[in-house]
């Protein structure tokens, strides 16, 4: 009765777009022509239509111009609801001079190094760090504008005219003095026969229409508003099966042996496979598999399992820190001199729990497997490594696997994962089945939580000091995992010892600081970590946030004003903090009655910075955010209104780990499994009020996705103290806890 | 076993267990996907349908519990105040990843059938059962307060 179902046309062009035909025809046009295909290459249109004009479509690298008047921007990257899918298109629009409704969006195919992420060399396909509308900014203008330059030549010749008199506005091509107009679609087919343009133009930003304007709807809104959204989970093909894994209870354990008896006898239950991550339940819909796993004894290998639980780590990196196992991480002038003369001095010690990302939709991933193709869905974020990986698994070379990138139900970090861990495994479900029907692998929410590949544990220890002279010095150790170590990423990223994804954003880099010194412990821990929405900032920011406003505090100098003096050669920190200041009132009074707190912080990364003022209320162990007001530089802001939402999402998601986020290990095993144990932020600790202000500039587009997220965490603990005086240095805060410790 | 549901006024026998949860019938079975799973536990909102007009999870509500009644799922939602959330959602640019958005949207339909004119509280109390890890709660608000809006002044159209 399962297959029954599966008669409905549109669930069996899941993954299939509209324009599906001409798309297939490119995807093999591009794996034919290989990696030699450049940004201007043409592929072939579709022949003459009626009158000799050339009908079908323009297909580019990038854009395809459709004869029903269509523009689809290609996009190689992930949209995980960062808003990419209106970012990119927006870029080409503006150059192409389209109309906004006329544009579309569809995900690439995985392929370097066309589709590769300019950002990190173009060789690999990624979306992260922050860099998908930075690194396709000058790509995709070239992109629309050399249609645009391609669809005039077009026009030009069917009217006789010359191309430098044909205007184009809002989609549409017209000579004025001929008398023509004519739309994409009409030319697009002509245009096609048309040479590339190895030069183009680009517009004067002044004249920008679409990027910047903060009217710009989502693309994807309606889709997303109405349920008609397609993610992995919705992927229904024919005969598809459903898995589900048990993995090892303890990070590093492996399948000893495994009695299927009882899960093969319950009803719907299709087939018991191991894999390398485990054992996989396979039956004919999820509920099934769900209740598979639940009767299948697995006996572990746990010789090699981390053990220790997170209280004991957590002692272990305080004696780290006091050890002399460290690098260096920055270093300026002489710290030790300058503590040693200081007038002023303040220690903070900061502990920050290993952190689940938790994306609303948990991880998914579907793989049809023949003998010499594998073809996957799913909400891939680093499509070429998950190609790579897929292949490895099935044993298959990387190009018989095709990629089908879905909108992902968020990421923050979780889908990017060197070892494409749940892609892997599908693929290895696959395989262990033999590809005998299409198989759809899904993580319930306790796998998500359990599953590791956290934001590491960290443990901070600073020392900050104002000498005679004003001057602040600044000593820092950190002790955290890093996070490529051990990963192909490792050659590539770690310098000099130092991963910069587990240390760096530290106060000497982000101040103006005479002397200063950081350095970091590496301890290794079974525990698999990963990137978490903005990476190192999230606990780098914090300690240096609330070690300068306690200077500040210590020098009784205003917050605004203390940082601003030792922003002299950070100007665009100054325009974010003085942005924010401004509109938050900061220098009008603020009531303090009523345990109301007001605190500031001010972070770059990936290239944009952003300051954030939090006033809050805090009523007995309580605290409510009342209100942020939040400046970002990010370059130009391609997407306004895509801009304020990312800091609104990036606020809640920081705010979400400030007041609950926390996983705990207890002998090795995770103490929480779902969201009764580890609390995300709800609608009812959002704040009533966020503004979002932007910086006006006219430097290229940098990081909008993860820079909201560092600034709210120490905005709120420095508004906490202000209210308050009592520090918060141990995330999640514990108002009650830290009242004990000062007790 | 065989159970009858009726979903988006249409009523179908399917032959699945009876401990099923609604969720997996509606998506497994149904091939609705527009509902979707978050958490498994009524922790998330995700999964959240009407029966007969109330916001119910529908991943732990047993199909059989569910047999007999009017269900109506994000493909269905057609109350005049489901269609002016979903105008609003639109307008607002509320949804970003999208996958919590369904459950939303049905959470909030139900909410503006109760109570049109609701506070900053009200909704604050009415949808705390719905997770969105993107964080769009304050749009959430205003969108609710704009379909309240349009619903006080005339029927909205379908989005
Ligand atoms: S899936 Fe039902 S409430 Fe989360
Ligand atoms: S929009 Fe992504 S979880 Fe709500």
């Amino acid at each position: 009765m399962y297959f029954r179902h599966i008669e409905d046309a549109a669930a069996l062009a899941v993954g299939r777009s509209p324009a599906e035909l001409s798309r297939r025809q490119f995807l093999k046009l591009t794996t034919l022509a290989g990696s030699g295909l450049t940004l201007g290459m043409v592929l072939p249109g579709c022949g003459t239509g009626p009158g000799g004009a050339a009908a079908g479509p323009l297909v580019m690298p990038f854009v395809r111009i459709a004869p029903d008047n269509t523009v689809t921007v290609i996009s190689k990257h992930l949209e995980a609801g960062q808003g990419v899918w209106t970012g990119l298109p927006a870029i080409v629009a503006e150059e192409l001079d389209a109309s906004w409704d006329q544009m579309r969006v569809e995900s690439a195919p995985a392929q370097v190094p066309m589709y590769g992420n300019l950002a990190m060399g173009g060789k690999i396909q990624l979306t992260g760090g922050s860099t998908a509308v930075a690194n396709s900014w000058q790509q995709l203008r070239q992109a629309g504008a050399t249609a645009r330059a391609m669809l005039v030549a077009a026009a030009a010749k069917a009217w006789a005219v010359p191309a430098s008199e044909i205007k184009v506005s809002q989609g549409v091509v017209s000579h004025t003095g001929a008398g023509r107009k004519a739309t994409f679609g009409e030319l697009a087919g002509s245009a096609a026969k048309e040479p590339v343009p190895t030069q183009v133009s680009l517009k004067d930003p002044a004249a920008f229409s679409i990027v910047g304007n903060e009217k710009l709807p989502r693309l994807d809104a309606r889709a997303k508003s109405t349920g008609k959204q397609q993610f992995a989970i919705d992927v229904m093909l024919p005969g598809m099966m459903t898995a589900v894994v048990m993995r090892p209870p303890r990070f590093g354990g492996k399948v000893s042996s495994f009695d299927a008896t009882k899960a093969r006898a319950v009803a719907g239950v299709i087939d018991v496979v191991q894999i390398p991550r485990g054992v996989a339940v396979i039956g004919k819909d999820m509920w099934s598999a769900k209740k598979g796993r639940e009767a299948l004894s697995v006996t572990w290998d746990e010789s090699g399992a981390e053990k220790r639980g997170t209280t004991q780590l957590m002692k272990e990196y305080h004696a780290l820190s006091r050890s002399k196992e460290a690098v260096t991480v920055t270093q300026r002038g002489d710290v030790e001199a300058a503590l040693a003369h200081a007038v002023k001095r303040v220690e903070g010690e900061f502990e920050f729990p290993y952190l689940a990302h938790a994306p609303m939709e948990p991880l998914t991933a579907v793989c049809q497997l023949s003998a010499d193709k594998c073809e996957i869905w799913a909400g891939c974020q680093f499509q070429t490594v998950d190609q790579a990986n897929a292949a490895a698994a099935v044993g298959l070379k990387p190009e018989q696997v095709s990629i089908n990138t879905l909108a992902a139900g968020g990421t923050f970090g979780r889908r990017a994962n060197p070892e494409s861990d749940y892609i892997s495994e599908v693929a290895s479900i696959a395989k262990a089945t033999g590809g005998k029907y299409p198989v759809r692998l899904i993580w319930t929410r306790e796998d998500d939580i359990t599953g590791g590949r956290y934001r590491p544990l960290n443990y901070h220890r600073v020392t900050a000091a104002i000498g005679k002279d004003g001057k602040v010095a600044y000593r820092q150790r950190v002790v955290g995992q890093s996070i490529v170590a051990g990963t192909p990423f490792a050659s590539m990223m770690i310098k000099n010892g130092v991963d910069p994804t587990a240390v760096g954003g530290s106060a000497p880099e982000q101040y103006d600081l005479a002397d200063a010194h950081v350095s970091w412990s590496p301890p290794t821990v079974g525990v698999p970590v990963l990137w978490w929405r903005s990476v190192e900032n999230t606990h780098m920011a914090f300690s240096k946030e609330v070690m300068i406003d306690e200077l500040a505090h210590a020098a009784r100098q205003d917050p605004v004003a203390f940082r601003l003096a030792l922003l002299g050669e950070h100007p665009r920190h100054v325009g974010a903090l003085k942005l924010a200041a401004e509109k938050a009132g900061w220098d009008s009074p603020f009531s303090k009655e009523k345990g109301r707190g007001r605190g500031v912080a001010v972070h770059e990364s990936f290239g944009s910075v952003v300051a954030q003022v939090a006033e809050v209320t805090v009523s007995g162990d309580k605290i409510t955010v009342d209100r942020v007001v939040c400046a970002v530089d990010c370059g130009i802001a391609v997407t306004p209104d895509v801009v304020k939402a990312q800091m609104q999402s990036g606020i809640g998601y920081g705010l979400s780990a400030a007041l609950y986020g926390k996983i705990t290990l207890t002998d090795g095993h995770v103490d929480q499994t779902n969201f009764h144990q580890y609390q995300v932020l709800r609608i009812n600790d959002m704040p009533r009020a966020i503004e979002v202000y932007i910086v006006p500039s006219t430097n290229p587009p940098s990081g909008v996705g993860e820079p909201g997220t560092p600034p709210i965490a120490p905005a709120v603990a420095n508004a906490v103290r202000a209210a308050t005086g009592i520090r918060l240095h141990t995330l999640p805060f514990d108002l009650a806890a830290a009242r004990r410790a000062r007790a | 076993m065989s159970i009858k549901l009726t979903v988006n006024g249409d009523t179908r026998e399917l032959d699945i267990d009876a401990d099923m949860p609604l969720l997996w019938a509606i998506r497994d079975h149904l091939q609705l996907t527009g509902t979707k799973f978050g958490c498994g536990m009524a922790l998330c909102g995700a999964c959240t349908v009407h029966i007969d007009g109330q916001a119910t999870r529908s991943c732990v509500t047993p199909v059989t519990a569910a047999q007999g009644k009017q269900i109506t799922t994000i493909e269905g939602l057609s109350t005049a105040a489901g269609r002016a959330v979903q105008a609003a959602w639109i307008g607002l640019d509320v949804p970003q990843c999208g996958y919590c958005q369904s459950g939303q949207v049905m959470s909030a339909a139900a909410l503006l059938a109760a109570n049109p004119k609701p506070s900053d509280a009200d909704i604050d109390a009415a949808m705390a059962g719905n997770i969105c890890r993107c964080a769009t709660y304050v749009r959430i608000r205003g969108a609710i307060h704009q379909a309240a809006e349009t619903l006080a002044t005339g029927a909205p159209a379908a989005p």
